[in-house]
């Protein structure tokens, strides 16, 4: 029977049940050679995405705003609380 | 100022209008960004795979797009808005000095800057006292 969820700051998510979740496992180390944390004093890394910008959506690209002081935050969700 | 979080721009225009906007006026002014998949989020290394989130990664960029500072918190803990602006402040303040001034632990805008040369090595103490350090 489906239980009830505790809500935390972290999205619910799902994920593959069974043989699938080793395959996928296994490509997650592949993929963790790849990942680089950010130093300071050097180039943030340039992105576009899909954004909503007062009432529209828009398109935002970073190296746009050389020239400009910005502060880039993440965060784990809309509605998560903190 | 730029957001950033996995979920959908459909998602950041209910959150803006069912409830940011109840908590400033008009709304948040800057563009909340989607990263569905978490690929900007793992390129500056604050993607959290397990939990298919972005954590609470802070990247200050200056106007030559170079990263000059960042701070990463778990999801369950704010951040602090006045520390961030305070930093941007110190920042601009060295950039505009050219980096011939300095901002020691605690500066705030108005404390004294240091003016780092062959003269100060030794003798920061006499001018910065440890008290300056706090509010």
């Amino acid at each position: 029977m489906a239980e009830e969820m505790k809500v935390g700051c972290a999205r619910p998510t799902g994920g593959p049940v069974g043989e699938t979740a080793q395959i996928k496992e296994e490509k997650k180390l592949e993929k963790k050679k790849e990942e680089n944390m950010i130093k300071v004093g050097q180039k943030a890394p340039d992105f576009t995405a899909p954004a909503y910008h007062k009432g529209k959506f828009i398109n935002v690209k970073l190296s746009e705003f050389l020239g400009k002081w910005v502060v880039l935050c993440f965060y784990p969700g809309d509605f998560t609380f903190v | 100022m730029l957001s950033m979080s996995v979920d959908s721009v459909f998602v950041h225009k209910m959150w803006n209008e069912n409830e940011l906007s109840k908590m400033v006026k008009g709304g948040v002014p800057y563009p909340m960004m989607s990263d569905a998949g978490g690929k900007v989020g793992t390129i500056y290394g604050i993607y959290d795979e397990a939990g298919g989130v972005e954590t609470r990664g802070r990247f200050i960029i200056d106007p030559d797009g170079i990263v000059q500072g960042f701070e990463v918190l778990t999801p369950p803990v704010g951040r602090n808005v006045n520390e961030t602006l305070r930093q941007i402040q110190a920042f601009q303040l060295v950039r505009n000095s050219k980096g011939t001034q300095a901002t020691p632990s605690g500066w705030k805008p108005g404390k004294m800057t240091l003016k780092p040369g062959p003269e100060l090595v030794g003798k920061v103490w006499e001018v910065w006292t440890t008290d300056k350090a706090f509010d």
